[in-house]
């Protein structure tokens, strides 16, 4: 790519001394040469299109940010048609451009209102609302959370009332807590919603189903009678977006608008039961697997910021006398910065996996076998979590390691977070998912145990009944860790999750037979379980980063791949060496050398630092960063991102007449 | 005099009836509420001082604050300015004096002790950190704190003449003033900043410039739009040589019409996290003249004919920067983890979701095992820094007479802990505030809940005032070169220690005693076990340094290389300072049985928690078995039992009000869902019109209309 003249000398050197070449990387990273090119073109598209206008987000106001958004999608049908892409894939890769936070009020229309049409629509429902859908003629979200419930769907209180006479569904929030609150484009955009309420006809409540609600006149985009809808105001991040609440007050809708591919009401209220219902668990899947390559992402842009930036910037003195140093050459900007630079890599392997795992499982489902859905559904659960907690606090760890900068928004940082923090709550909490992890590992564990064996990333479970893994036993495993061996570290990784897999397992053995409740056990072993599934999916990342380096056909890159996939494993060893040593999965000693080779591999690392965040290949209105331009020229660019800044209007502020003078002479 | 309602309460149609999951929680009270809010007060006649400002604050409707998430920058900066203007004419009717308790408590937060016997030359905000003041009653949302700053620097710094001088008009508010020492490329090492002030014998001037980009002064609050003048920092070069840093009081703006004088470039840094309520702002300066007699001049002299003369140590000014970071724990930092320790929990006992057993009602979210284990270390934290930060505020004042008095023996000691407890709180209260964000779900990102001002807040505090990881380290440096010290000396006693790192030197135990998980509520025995980690790891660290240093490395780069070591070290000493000065509290509650068992409780699920966060340092030598760190995960999870039943009192007993929370979630009485659904409404995003829809949303949607 053609990149600008005027490097920082800085910046410049790294590259010429980076031991590998970025772009062979870049290629493993998009999956094949043939993914970047044509990955760059789709870029280049957006970005040399006039009709392409970039706004810094930063100056503008929320009410502006969500305007630009609206404008940009209302451009993006259109765009997308001229540029000819429909490949999902390459969709992706253009909203990520053109959208620059992936935030977008529409974007509910097209994620989840068009395939739940697609999915539970009967083909009349279907050809009433889809291509006006589509075309965005109408625009739909879809409305589940209420304001009393996210995660626990059953307890949601919205309730659709079928009344016979005229063949209406009465749609009611009869309480405060049945609001709907939270779906994306609801407050403003949208005019139509997807409602998730309790069915009840006949007296009878039959459950949550989906109904076909609009709730804005189609010219005046007023209210209709009987809505209260608006946006639930300002919030950590998502400026662009506007969430919505919704409240219904003895609101008719005709019946048609129940989806009823599946469930029916007859027209004199008799409910139809649908045949199968297993319909959304695929849909879960695609979404959560999908976040956990947007944890890859977000961790790799906020690494390519702060390490970018600690090689632009000098700080004090390592020794006394000489010039300032790059601050990537202190260890503990090392220590804060490669760690997870080696995860953003990790993390980066994960992601790949759970794709492809999941086209080939739903290939699978397409031909009616669903046997390997249940192991994808739980791991991916447990990903999710993993992968965003870890993410999560990582973004801040870079943002802190840019000192006072970090904390501005020409960082990009704290955008990055604000929009990234989210994943850890939505499409299932955290520790929800993690303790739906533990329940296929607890069942996994059962199945071992009556003498069943397990498939999969569990299967290491089915080695426990003969290993006997007793944490008060003499160390049995050290001579077998080779802590310069990616392999031999997964094995460690691996009798780890074991061990804590078993621990939860017998201690909820002994609360059930304590409490006579299997589900007072379950939530008084909890914190256990979510250990146990800690464990398993560090495992899992370990696993899947050891075994992409055998992939690797070119020399140099193997070599830089290495040291990071080893880095990866010794951290998480030196991070939870309690339980290696607890488990006498390794001794005082090699802990002590983990540690000791940890600061090695920053050493070997750091000559390779700039090229390795390169490769992630972000474009620089991608990052949205001051501090992580790829040219390294920061602090020119800071002067001049500052003096953009509304607030610098004018020289004179207005406040001052209007405020501070006539205060001033009050004193 | 009132119900503990009616003081706190936001005063809204919901405040009248508590919601009945809120009651129970309060209906059975193992301790008085009240009597430990005046232990964390510091006596009860402290709480009603605090409470009688708060309500002057909260009955005046300038003060309010409930519109604050709606504003856009300008609009905060606005209201701030404002209210330290109102504020500022309230002292005045009511007689409040800069330094009296009253003036504390609307800015400040409660200072254990006698608020009006401290007043030192304190440097509040040496270096230019985000946000001037500490706010019980105001939250924060003020302006113009760093004219204060000014006003000490110049206290600390400037001669009798100069003083006499500049603060009338300070006073008088007929200028405006900053301080600003941070530039664009230089924070944490002063040394390396650029700002260039020459002196010019001729006219007796000094040339105060800019010479780089990266001079360019940076982040100085109220800075951007706000002062007339500005304290500036910059290198004094006289008689071509070059003397270092000096305060040199430079004029920015017109006094007549607030335009930038000749040669001063000046404004706003631009967005930020938070802090919108300040106009941090950039300097750049192209040979500006300042008289001779600007320059700050108590420690140092530039005569007119050029000549510089030193006029003593500046030791003083160093002891401000400890001073600063002391009083931010209590000013800032900590009661930001708690008010987000209150919200998280109190919204935890109105959030219902799913059940724990099929048959019954959904559960309070508090009721499940993995929310406690969330929740509630974070409040023990809390509780503990509260202890330890008030602990070290006591060090302080009893070293102040001395150090006035020019004996800086306790210096060393007091600027190690100041540092290594600033970044240890801050790190761990911004972990907290968001962990606590996090456990109240999609909530918790509404701006709404108050949760995401306080992490934005808390985590700057990682930064200013130091860098984190730069004050670990010069506490790991004091504590190397003790060690060393003992080695040096052999038959060193505990005596010529500091008594922070007296336990150097303690009898070495190889075991920990314990048997079983009872065994570890032992507060001598935890606060054993921590010191023998940290006594351990100081060592490792000393060690590791001379065998570097011994193999032919010299000092700094051998240094260099065991940083990663010695930060491990510096957590380890300030956890155990901290879980030692949480049992010394608990020392002196022999007669307060009932609220001494429920702080010894939260005293040991902090110590226990960190025990198992940091597990691998108590194994490493085999000091906790395998099966004793099991005993100390059984103990821990049944504190998590304990401790849940008194969860919301303890979180009353912080004592903060309804409006100074600003929260949808955590308001005393626990009506969260009508709340949340009435604030959304007065969202501008609903108040005003829709910019989108006749621009872009309606061309779309009548495209479809016309086919109708």
């Amino acid at each position: 790519m053609l990149r600008v003249a005027t490097m920082n000398q800085d910046l410049r050197r790294e590259r010429e001394a980076a031991s590998f070449n970025p772009e062979l990387l870049t290629h493993v990273l998009d999956g094949s040469p043939e993914n970047t090119r044509r990955r760059r073109e789709i870029e280049n598209l957006i970005l040399n299109d006039p009709d392409f206008q970039h706004e810094d987000l930063n100056f503008l106001t929320r009410s502006q940010r969500y305007e630009v958004a609206v404008r940009k999608s209302a451009n993006m049908v259109k765009k997308m048609r001229e540029f000819g892409i429909a490949d999902p894939e390459e969709i992706m890769w253009f909203k990520r451009i053109h959208m620059v936070n992936f935030v977008e009020p529409v974007g509910l229309n097209f994620s989840m209102f068009i395939p739940t049409l697609l999915n539970q629509g009967t083909t009349a429902q279907q050809e009433k609302w889809l291509l006006s859908s589509q075309g965005l003629q109408i625009i739909g979200t879809y409305a589940q959370t209420e304001m009393g419930h996210g995660t626990h769907l059953r307890g949601l209180e919205t309730t659709a009332t079928y009344d016979p006479e005229t063949q209406e569904f009465i749609l009611n929030s009869p309480t405060v807590t049945s609001i709907k609150w939270w779906p994306g484009g609801l407050g403003k955009t949208s005019n139509h919603a997807i409602v998730l309420a309790q069915l009840i006809t006949k007296g009878k409540c039959y459950g949550l189903h989906a109904f076909i609600v609009p709730i804005r006149e189609i010219g005046t985009h007023k209210p209709l009678p009987g809505i209260t809808v608006g946006d639930i105001g300002p919030k950590f991040g998502y400026d662009e977006m506007d969430n919505g609440y919704l409240k219904m007050d003895n609101y008719r809708i005709p019946r048609e608008n129940m989806l009823m591919k599946y469930a029916q009401v007859k027209p004199d209220g008799t409910y139809v039961k649908p045949v199968s219902n297993k319909l959304t668990y695929g849909t879960m899947v695609f979404v959560r697997s999908f976040l956990v390559g947007e944890a890859a992402r977000s961790l790799s842009k906020a690494c390519t910021i702060a390490i970018r930036y600690s090689a632009v910037r000098h700080q004090s003195e390592i020794k006394p006398g000489e010039p300032e140093p790059q601050i990537l050459d202190f260890q503990t900007q090392q220590y804060k910065l490669f760690p997870l630079l080696a995860t953003a890599y990790a993390f980066q392997f994960v992601g790949a996996y759970v794709k492809e795992t999941y086209h080939r499982i739903n290939e699978g489902i397409g031909q009616g076998d669903l046997s390997e859905l249940p192991e994808l559904h739980a791991l991916v659960a447990g990903l999710k979590a993993f992968t965003s907690w870890t993410t999560n606090a990582a973004i801040e760890a870079c943002r802190m390691a840019c000192g006072g900068h970090g904390y501005s928004h020409c960082s990009g940082l704290p955008n990055i977070y604000v929009t990234f923090t989210p994943t850890c709550t939505f499409e299932g909490e955290n520790t929800v998912m993690m303790l739906q992890t533990a329940r296929f590992l607890m069942k996994s564990y059962d199945q071992v145990h009556s003498g069943k064996l397990v498939g999969g990333m569990g299967s290491y479970l089915n080695d426990l009944p003969t290993q006997r893994i007793q944490p008060r036993q003499v160390a049995v495993w050290p001579s077998v860790v080779d802590i310069d061996s990616p392999d031999s570290l997964t094995e460690a990784y691996k009798l780890r999750a074991a061990r804590l897999v078993e621990i939860a397992a017998k201690n909820l053995q002994n609360e059930v037979i304590q409490r006579e409740s299997k589900e007072v056990a379950w939530n008084l072993t909890s914190v256990d379980l979510v250990r146990a599934s800690e464990a398993h999916c560090h495992y899992v990342a370990v696993k899947l980063f050891s075994e992409k380096l055998l992939k690797i056909q070119d020399k140099s890159v193997h070599a830089v791949l290495r040291n990071l996939c080893l880095l990866y494993c010794l951290y998480g060893i030196s991070q939870k060496a309690g339980d290696f040593l607890q488990g006498s999965i390794m001794t005082e000693s090699q802990i002590t050398q983990v540690n000791q080779r940890i600061k090695e591999l920053l050493t070997a690392i750091r000559p390779d630092a700039v090229a390795l965040v390169d490769a992630f290949d972000f474009q620089d209105v991608t990052l949205g960063s001051v501090l992580g331009r790829y040219d390294g020229n920061v602090y020119e660019n800071l002067f001049e991102w500052a003096k953009k800044s509304p607030l610098n209007k004018s020289e004179v502020h207005e406040s001052y007449y209007k405020y501070l003078k006539p205060l001033q002479s009050k004193l | 005099m009132d119900s503990p309602v009616h003081r706190v309460s936001l005063g809204d149609t919901w405040s009248r009836r508590v919601h009945p999951d809120m009651a129970s929680e309060r209906f059975i009270q193992s301790f008085s509420v009240e009597q430990l809010t005046n232990i964390l007060d510091g006596g009860a006649q402290n709480t009603a001082l605090r409470r009688k400002v708060e309500s002057i604050i909260h009955s005046d409707p300038e003060f309010s604050v409930k519109d604050n998430y709606f504003m856009t920058q300008n609009e905060r900066y606005v209201a701030a300015v404002q209210k330290r203007f109102h504020l500022q004419i309230i002292a005045k009717r009511l007689g409040w004096s800069e330094n009296s308790p009253e003036f504390y408590y609307a800015y400040r937060y409660s200072l254990p002790g006698q608020p009006q016997r401290y007043q030192g030359p304190c440097l509040w905000w040496a270096t230019p950190a985000p946000c001037p003041f500490p706010h019980r009653a105001l939250s924060g949302e003020l302006a113009l704190g760093l004219h204060t700053v000014f006003l000490k620097s110049l206290q600390s710094l400037g001669s009798e003449e100069q003083i006499a001088k500049w603060t009338p008009l300070c006073n008088e508010f007929r200028i405006i003033a900053s301080y600003a020492q941070t530039e664009l490329g230089h924070g944490t090492n002063l040394r390396g900043l650029e700002t260039e002030a020459t002196y010019d014998a001729a006219t007796q001037e000094f040339v105060v410039h800019s010479p780089t980009l990266t001079a360019t002064k940076w982040w100085p609050g109220d800075m951007g739009r706000s002062a007339t003048h500005t304290l500036v920092q910059a290198q004094l070069i006289c008689s071509g040589a070059r003397q270092g840093m000096h305060a040199f009081i430079v004029p920015i703006r017109s006094l007549r019409d607030h335009t930038p004088l000749p040669g001063v470039t000046v404004g706003d840094i631009g967005p930020k996290m938070d802090f919108d309520n300040i106009d941090h702002g950039f300097l750049r300066l192209d040979h500006v003249r300042i008289p001779r007699e600007n320059m700050l001049s108590r420690f140092a002299q530039v005569l007119p004919d050029g000549t510089y003369v030193k006029l003593g140590t500046q030791q003083t000014n160093y002891f401000s920067m400890v001073v600063v970071r002391v009083e931010l724990l209590l000013g800032e930092i900590i009661p930001l983890l708690q008010k987000a320790c209150v919200i998280a929990i109190r919204y935890s006992v109105i959030r219902r979701q799913s059940s724990i057993r099929p048959s019954d009602p959904e559960a309070k979210i508090l009721d499940y095992q993995t929310q406690q284990q969330k929740l509630l270390p974070q409040l023990a934290t809390a509780y503990a820094f509260h202890f330890l930060a008030s602990n070290l505020l006591k060090f302080l004042h009893s070293s102040y007479d001395a150090i006035r008095n020019k004996d800086f023996s306790h210096l060393p000691e007091l600027h190690a802990l100041s540092a290594g407890i600033k970044a240890m709180t801050s790190d761990l209260c911004f972990q907290g505030s968001e962990l606590c964000r996090r456990a109240c779900g999609g909530h918790g990102y509404s701006k709404l809940s108050g949760l995401p001002s306080l992490v934005t807040r808390v985590t700057a505090s990682c930064t200013y005032e130091g860098d984190n990881t730069v004050l670990y380290l010069q506490t790991a440096r004091f504590l190397v070169k003790n060690y060393l010290q003992t080695q040096a000396i052999p038959g060193s006693t505990q005596k010529s220690l500091p008594p922070s790192v007296a336990y150097l030197t303690a009898p070495y135990l190889a075991r920990c005693p314990a048997q079983k998980a009872a065994d570890f509520l032992h507060p001598k025995l935890y606060t054993t076990a921590w010191a023998h980690v940290a006594a351990r790891l100081i060592k490792y660290s000393a060690h590791h340094l001379e065998t570097l240093i011994r193999s032919g490395v010299d000092w700094a780069e051998a240094w260099n290389q065991t940083t990663v070591i010695h930060l491990q070290t510096a957590k380890a000493h300030c956890y155990y300072i901290s879980v030692k000065s949480f049992t010394e509290t608990l020392e002196k509650l022999e007669d307060k049985p009932a609220v001494r068992q429920v702080l010894k409780r939260l005293c040991d699920l902090y110590a226990l928690h960190g025990i198992l966060t940091n597990a691998a340092d108590f194994l490493h030598d085999g000091f906790l078995s395998g099966a004793q760190v099991d005993a100390v995960r059984t103990g821990y999870l049944e504190l998590l039992g304990l401790v849940r039943k008194d969860a919301i009192l303890l979180t009353d007993a912080f004592d903060f009000t309804d409006p100074s929370l600003n929260s949808a979630l955590g308001c005393y009485d626990g009506n969260v869902y009508e709340r949340l659904f009435h604030w959304a409404q007065k969202s501008p995003t609903n108040t005003q019109e829709n910019p989108a829809y006749a621009k872009y949303l309606r061309p779309l949607l009548q495209s479809w209309k016309s086919k109708l």
